[in-house]
C-alpha cells in the first residue's frame, strides 16, 4: 500500500455509518407516528403511491433521510478525521431506535391497546 | 405446474433476490471477518478485496431489489380489497387473515412488522459495500472499522432473515395467487 492509501482519512465512513443510523431511526419513528394514529392527515400524506399505501411514503422519506444525510455527511467530512467510536456508537443507537420503533407491540403499547 | 405471474413476482422477490442475500451472507461476513493482515499476503489480499466488494455489492443491490419488488409489487397484490360482497377471499390475503382470529396475527403483527423490518436490510447492506470499497486492503489494519461493518451486516442478515421468515409462513396461511 501506498503512503497515501495508509492515510485514508474516516471522515467519509463515519458519514456511510451514521447516515444508514439517522435513516433507519427516521424511517422508524416516522412508521411509529403513522401507526399510532393511521388516520391522521399527517398518515395520509404518507400515501405517495396507492397501491402500496402509507409504507410508500414511511419507507421513501426514510431512504430519502439515508441518501441526503449520507450526501451532506460525506461533503463536510471528506478529508477529516472523525471521532469513529462515537459516531459508530450513535449509528448503532440508532439502528436500534428504528428496529424498536418498527415493531408492532410498541405501536400497540404506546396507543395503550 | 402452471404460475400466474402474481406467484412468480412472489417466487422473485423472495426465492430469488431475497434468498441470494441470505444465502450470500454467510460467505460475505466470513469474507470481512478474514481481512486481518496476519492472515493474508500482500498479493492475496489486493485480489481477495477486489472479490469481496464485487460480492458485497451485489449483496446490496440484491438485498434492494427484494425490497423493492416487496413493497411495489408484492405487497398491492397482498392488500388488494376485495369487492362488497366477496365471500371467497382465497385472492385477497390481507383479507383472509383477517377474517379469522387464528389468523389475524399472521398480519397484524406477521406481515405489519416484515413491511418495516425489511427496510433496514438495503440500508445496512449499502454502508457495509461503501466501506469495504473505501478502504480496500487498509480495512485490514482498522479493527474498529471492520468490527462496525460487521456489526451493520449482522443487522442487515437479522432483518432480511425475519422478513423472509415471516413471508414464507404468511404465504404459508395466505399465498398469493
Amino acid at each position: 500500500m501506498t503512503t497515501n492509501e495508509m492515510n485514508k482519512p474516516n471522515g467519509p465512513v463515519s458519514a456511510a455509518l451514521l447516515a444508514g443510523g439517522i435513516g433507519g431511526a427516521l424511517f422508524g419513528l416516522v412508521t411509529l407516528v403513522y401507526e399510532l394514529n393511521d388516520t391522521s392527515a399527517f398518515a395520509k400524506s404518507l400515501n405517495w403511491y396507492n397501491p402500496t399505501g402509507g409504507l410508500s411514503g414511511k419507507s421513501s422519506l426514510g431512504v430519502i433521510a439515508f441518501f441526503l444525510t449520507w450526501a451532506i455527511l460525506h461533503y463536510v467530512w471528506k478529508g477529516k478525521e472523525t471521532n469513529f467510536t462515537l459516531i459508530s456508537s450513535i449509528a448503532i443507537a440508532l439502528l436500534v431506535v428504528g428496529l424498536v420503533c418498527t415493531f408492532p407491540p410498541v405501536w400497540h403499547l404506546l396507543a395503550g391497546g | 405446474m402452471t404460475m400466474t405471474g402474481s406467484e412468480i413476482w412472489t417466487v422473485v422477490h423472495g426465492m430469488v433476490f431475497g434468498a441470494i442475500f441470505l444465502l450470500g451472507f454467510s460467505a460475505a461476513i466470513y469474507a470481512v471477518y478474514s481481512m486481518k493482515a496476519e492472515w493474508l499476503t500482500a498479493e492475496g489480499l489486493v485480489k481477495q478485496v477486489k472479490i469481496i466488494q464485487l460480492y458485497l455489492w451485489g449483496l446490496a443491490l440484491s438485498v434492494w431489489a427484494a425490497v423493492l419488488s416487496g413493497a411495489y409489487i408484492v405487497y398491492p397484490l397482498y392488500r388488494l380489497t376485495p369487492p362488497t360482497g366477496t365471500t371467497d377471499l382465497s385472492t385477497f390475503p390481507k383479507f383472509l387473515l383477517l377474517a379469522s382470529e387464528s389468523t389475524a396475527q399472521w398480519h397484524e403483527f406477521g406481515m405489519e412488522w416484515k413491511e418495516h423490518i425489511a427496510w433496514f436490510a438495503p440500508i445496512a447492506a449499502t454502508v457495509v459495500a461503501f466501506i469495504v470499497s473505501y478502504y480496500g486492503p487498509l480495512l485490514t489494519k482498522k479493527v474498529g472499522e471492520r468490527r462496525a461493518v460487521m456489526i451493520f451486516f449482522i443487522f442487515a442478515f437479522g432483518a432480511a432473515a425475519m422478513a423472509g421468515l415471516l413471508g414464507a409462513f404468511i404465504t404459508k396461511y395466505a399465498p398469493l395467487h
